[in-house]
């Protein structure tokens, strides 16, 4: 909302500075957005008189002027056909910065002939359009007087930013009133004497009570509409709103000095009796930005009997918009519903400075005032004579009354303000409070719902500032923890994997349909996504660390190691909602290690490093790493994303999955662009189970087994298709009392060995009880574990 | 007494002076553990010469071993001792020609461990949750797709509020397996769920808000911090952001205590006890009164730093947070009474918090996952935010 220093103390009586004034309206809850004076602007712009003008010796269309600008005479070069002597014009002084192109003036020669300055157009100005000539100011203007003065722009154009609960702000008289209250001067009595009125009033008519509660309508006859005054269009061309004739420009007038929107109407444009009335599907009109508008039904419009002339609120038509042959207006005051007109301007993505104040909620008890002011202003400026005035409808103004406790201030608002200072504050808002604190609010002041609202009239006006700071009390007792298990093993595993050497990653939440596509596809899919890029919930993490990945290789990165924490999003939640899952995405691209001297050539990630970060992850996370089985990864949701011989899943029994490793399938990969390898991991944290027995620090005793372990090791022929785990895990099992681990320490496929069948070779621990292993113990064992590994078809190596 | 020996023994005297002196010249001058040890055995070996003289002592006389029995051990003495010491020093050469011949050139690059990084949006989380653990507010946490009751309706944000404007909040399609069982779910009447009210993304933390006044009894102190999503993306913008949410719920609280607690928050995550706030009278639908919160900045180096005294050279006020006493009604929205129970929340970006601190001018890359940029505006992994250590760190690999 803009408006200037002069339009404001049209409402405000004040001796404030301009700096009080900001700094009041910031404090107030307006903040000040931004402050502008034109005159800075103009400044080395003087009024000056062309004494004599001769030809340019070199140039047709040039003009050798010798202009007083205060100072006695100065050589000028113009090119303006209208540059003459005895012509008194704006002169720009070397030194002075042109607004229209910010060129800084100099003295230069102009085809061979020295300038001293120039005389400006209009248009270089920035003061209008008009650029065939140079400016031409009255014969009788002061030369060598600053123009700005002269041109009374020595007026500051505050921009502030009014809050959608103030409405009343969105005119200057509401700033006004606030800056008032706040102490910075009193407000001027508003004049809004009704010019009498002759003849019946306009036919006008409400079958839409609920989108229009009141039209009020005010017929003028035999205006001249042309160009406005000159100080009504300095004050709109200030504000940023461009003249356009008379009768428009008093209703863009009334509009920002007292926040009621008006729209007027060329009567010959009309046929039969104007209506407010719900639009039928279909219906269509050419607003005044020139665009045309499909209506729906139930949208309120005015309307005649040949066709919609006004999105209701929102925006005037163009066919009975007023020109220059506009003879007899009507004048429309109407008060529409705030949330019709909210509806209406969201279905057609229409905004207007009407619709703001109407769906905000303009004043309803203004209507009578804001008409009467209007056809003054209409008028007074474009003579006429103006009809009584039609009154269809009642706008809504049961008083709004609150209870209002003034120690509220103190227990809510935090500040001891005296009941007597309340009172006072409430009043110069416009609130009426009475002996026993019942408050009526002020019809301007929809906003205004309660108590709490009062209070913070109260505090804002008084000074938020001034509320003291009171600290909190300290909880009584222990701290206990404040983060939620989720959010401890987010850290954990946060900072373990930030140990191992990788990288923390945020990507977006929403990824492309075919990055989700590449993962078994998204659940959610965003209605109004700001692009194709950005238009599903991933299903996974590894979507947008692969095309970061991607970024990165692209950039020349040789080894990139991507980690992000965060949520995959699924379908399946309570009550139609979302399933969000906390999961750890992990992506392994380019090179594990660069070529060196001691490692040789590079090597690329394979899908045991994938593992090896999975198995440190979840250790870290506190998962049962020992008790993990390795599976296939079909079966998880991005199944089809991994390499089908070089991925697996680690599997907390068959069904409890909690990570998902290995290399990526060539066609992911393509679809992120990347070329070679990658190697993933998806963790997906909401699966792995709380610690049983957490509840307490006190650890289990420390007994370490009296006697040394043993180990052996055995070499099997097994076919190819057995795998590791298997092998593993039957070894294991054959002697669960002494055999507390076995590894497989080397597998070796080649000469000697059998084609499809591979030789592993596994070393087992073994930990004696009480008493060592004799021989005959340490037999049976091996026997033992022989026994189970030929259960999976296993032969002891020769 | 030598001199009261007899003069038969001379002749055996100078022997022993002779052979010692021969055997001491021969050690000295073993070039080699192997030639050694060939005058050791010509020595002291079994067949050797000294041991041969030791051998002949037990023919002699008393009076004979009285004399040369003194002179036999020195030899015998010296002649060993020679040789330990000559074996010292020639071991002591081979071990240095080994050592020599071993020498590797240890200005040669290693392969260190590669520095992970902890992304800052991450930390400076961290860092919140240990300020605010201090001052006894818990984590709580909500979901992301919400439904359009706790992320609007229950914070009082009418059908017809500007923020609801398709411009602003992202909605999403309902899944087309959930759409099948929407059929058979029970319908809601407060309108929380279910129905035709789309889901949408969070556009703030505030649904939390709801969520913690449902399911938990006040007194409460919380923060929520997590991602939320508008559709707005410019220099100064993302679709996604990350807020952190604080509510305080309890009998008696005003805007003085939610002072303090911004004023203790902000001082203590900027680690400066000059920063200063200026409340600003705002409104949000869901806090009544509401106050924007401005924090005074100074210029230091030519950066904008949070401190000091705004009105200085350079200075000014930035706006970080928007806040309020909650909105009665939102209370009784969750089911407590509002005469009874009031508190205040506010509402904070954590990207910007974590870009004021750490000097971050560019908000672009924070999603992008360059690692030159995560090596570089990092954290290392043990840099754990704590309060004894000082919640702020210097970045990867300071101290």
């Amino acid at each position: 909302m803009k408006f200037t220093l002069s339009w404001l103390k049209d409402h405000l009586d004040t001796d404030a500075s301009l700096g009080d004034i900001l700094s009041a309206l910031t404090r107030v809850g307006l903040e000040v957005e931004g402050v502008e004076n034109p005159a800075e602007r103009l400044s080395g712009f003087r009024i000056a008189r062309v004494l004599t003008a001769e030809r340019h010796p070199q140039a047709d269309k040039l003009q050798v002027l010798s202009v007083d600008a205060g100072n006695g005479p100065l050589q000028v070069v113009c090119g303006a056909p209208n540059a003459r002597a005895g012509l008194v014009g704006v002169f720009g002084l070397p030194g002075a910065t042109v607004p229209a192109n910010g060129m800084v003036l100099r003295v230069a020669a102009i085809r061979g002939v020295e300038s001293n300055g120039m005389m400006c157009s209009t248009r270089e100005l920035e003061l209008g359009e008009d650029h065939d000539g140079i400016i031409e100011l009255p014969g009788d203007a002061t030369v060598g007087t600053d123009f700005a003065s002269y041109a009374q722009l020595d007026d500051p154009v505050i921009d502030v930013s009014v809050t959608p609960n103030r409405p009343d702000c969105m005119g200057v008289r509401g700033i006004a009133r606030d800056l008032a209250a706040a102490g910075l001067g009193s407000l001027k009595p508003l004049d809004a004497c009704a010019v009498a009125g002759e003849g019946a009033g306009p036919d006008v008519r409400i079958d839409d009570a609920e989108g229009c509660r009141a039209f009020y309508a005010q017929g003028v006859s035999g205006v001249k509409n042309g160009e406005s005054p000159e100080w009504l269009r300095r004050r709109l061309t200030a504000i940023g709103q461009k003249p356009i004739s008379a009768l428009v420009d008093v209703t863009n007038y009334v509009m920002i000095d007292l926040g009621r929107p008006l729209h007027v109407y060329d009567r010959a444009k009309l046929s039969g009796a104007l209506v407010a009335r719900a639009a039928k599907d279909g219906e269509e009109v050419l607003a005044l930005n020139g665009r045309t508008y499909h209506l729906r039904a139930g949208m309120t419009v005015i309307a005649d009997d040949a066709a919609v002339h006004d999105i209701g609120g929102v925006m005037g038509g163009e066919y009975s918009g007023v020109t220059a042959d506009t003879t007899d207006v009507l004048i429309e005051c109407a008060y529409f519903d705030p949330d019709a007109i909210a509806r209406t301007g969201q279905a057609l993505q229409l905004s207007s400075d009407a619709r703001t104040r109407f769906e905000r909620g303009v004043d309803p008890a203004f209507l009578d005032d804001g008409l009467a002011i209007a056809t003054r202003m209409v008028v007074e400026l474009c003579g006429g004579c103006p009809s009584e005035v039609t009154r269809v409808g009642e706008p809504p103004l049961e008083p709004r009354r609150y209870a209002y406790d003034p120690a509220r201030a103190e227990t809510l608002g935090g500040l001891a303000v005296a009941p007597e200072r309340q009172r006072a504050i409430l009043t110069s808002l416009g609130f009426t409070v009475d002996d026993d604190w019942q408050v009526t609010v002020p019809t301007w002041r929809p906003d205004i719902d309660g108590s709490a609202d009062l209070v913070e009239e109260v505090i804002r006006i008084e000074g938020i500032d001034n509320v003291p700071s009171v600290p909190l009390a300290r909880p009584a007792g222990v701290a206990t923890p404040t983060a939620t298990p989720t959010q401890k093993l987010e850290r954990r595993v946060r900072r373990a994997a930030a140990a191992r050497g990788l990288d923390e990653a945020v990507t977006w939440s929403f990824v492309s349909e075919d990055a989700a596509a590449a993962f078994g596809g998204g659940a959610w899919t965003l209605a109004n996504p700001i692009s194709e890029e950005l238009k599903v919930m991933r299903p996974s993490l590894l979507p947008g660390l692969l095309s970061a990945a991607e970024r990165n290789l692209k950039r020349g990165a040789e080894g990139v190691r991507l980690f992000e924490l965060g949520r995959r999003y699924l379908a399946g939640g309570k009550d139609g909602a979302a399933d969000e899952r906390a999961t750890l995405g992990l992506v392994l691209a380019g090179n594990a290690h660069t070529r060196g001297w001691r490692t040789g050539k590079a090597a690329a990630f394979d899908a045991f490093d994938a593992k090896a970060e999975a198995l440190a992850l979840l250790a870290a996370a506190g998962a049962p790493v020992d008790n993990l089985q390795v599976m296939g990864a079909d079966g998880v949701w991005s199944g089809e994303a991994w390499h089908p011989g070089q991925s697996g899943t680690l599997r907390l029994g068959p069904k409890t999955v909690l990570a998902a490793f290995g290399m990526l399938h060539p066609r992911t990969l393509k679809a992120f662009d990347l070329a070679g390898s990658v190697a993933a991991v998806e963790l997906y944290l909401d699966a792995i189970p709380a610690k049983r027995g957490a509840s307490g620090f006190m650890r289990t005793p420390y007994a370490p087994p009296a006697l040394q372990q043993v180990r052996r090791d055995f070499a099997f022929v097994v076919p190819e298709g057995v795998s590791a785990d298997a092998l593993t895990r039957a070894v294991k099992g054959a002697d669960k009392a002494s055999i507390v681990s076995a590894r497989v320490f080397d597998v070796f496929t080649g000469a000697g060995v059998e084609p499809g069948t591979k030789s592993v070779a596994l070393e087992i621990v073994l930990q004696p009880g009480e008493k060592s292993f004799t021989d005959a113990e340490l037999k049976a064992i091996s026997d033992k574990v022989v026994a189970a590994a030929a259960k999976q078809g296993a032969t002891l190596r020769g | 007494m030598i001199s009261a020996a007899t003069s038969g023994t001379a002749e055996g005297m100078s022997d022993i002076e002779d052979m010692k002196a021969h055997y001491l010249v021969a050690i000295d001058a073993c070039a080699g553990l192997e030639a050694l040890e060939a005058v050791r055995v010509e020595a002291l070996g079994k067949q050797g010469r000294v041991t041969a003289l030791l051998k002949t002592m037990g023919k002699l006389s008393p009076d004979e071993r009285l004399v040369q029995g003194p002179a036999i051990h020195g030899l015998r003495e010296a002649v060993t001792q020679a040789l330990a010491t000559r074996k010292d020093v020639l071991e002591n050469v081979a071990l240095e020609a080994k050592l020599a011949a071993e020498r590797i050139d240890v200005t040669l690059p290693v392969d260190t461990l590669p520095m992970g990084s902890v992304h800052p949006v991450s930390q400076v989380m961290d860092e919140l949750a240990e300020i605010f653990a201090d001052l006894g507010f818990a984590v709580a946490t909500g979901p992301e797709i919400e439904d359009d009751w706790h992320n609007f309706g229950a914070l009082n944000i009418p059908d017809t509020h500007p923020a609801r404007a398709m411009q602003d909040t992202f909605y999403l399609e309902r899944p087309a397996r959930a759409a099948g069982e929407a059929g058979t779910a029970s319908s809601d009447d407060t309108g929380s769920a279910g129905g035709a009210a789309p889901f949408v993304l969070r556009t703030h933390t505030s649904p939390v808000q709801i969520r913690t006044m449902m399911q938990q009894k006040p007194p409460l102190r919380i923060i929520a911090p997590g991602r939320v999503y508008r559709s707005d993306w410019d220099a100064t913008h993302t679709p996604m952001f990350h807020q952190i949410e604080g509510l305080v719920i309890d009998k008696g609280i005003t805007l003085g205590h939610l002072k303090w607690t911004l004023e203790t928050f902000l001082r203590a995550f900027f680690e400066r006890d000059d920063v200063v706030l200026r409340l600003r009278p705002s409104y949000f639908p869901f806090t009544e009164p509401s106050a924007e919160v401005d924090v005074g900045f100074t210029m230091e180096k030519g950066k904008r730093v949070i401190g000091g005294d705004p009105n200085g050279p350079g200075g000014g006020w930035m706006e970080v947070l928007g806040s309020g006493m909650v909105h009665p009604k939102v209370i009784a929205a969750c089911g407590l009474d509002p005469d009874e129970w009031q508190g205040f929340a506010f509402g904070c970006g954590i990207d910007r918090l974590a870009m004021l601190k750490y000097g971050i001018d560019d908000l672009r890359p924070v999603f992008e996952g360059d690692i030159r940029w995560l090596k570089h505006y990092g954290f290392a992994a043990l840099d754990v935010p704590t309060l004894s250590a000082g919640v702020g760190s210097g970045g990867v690999g300071t101290a």
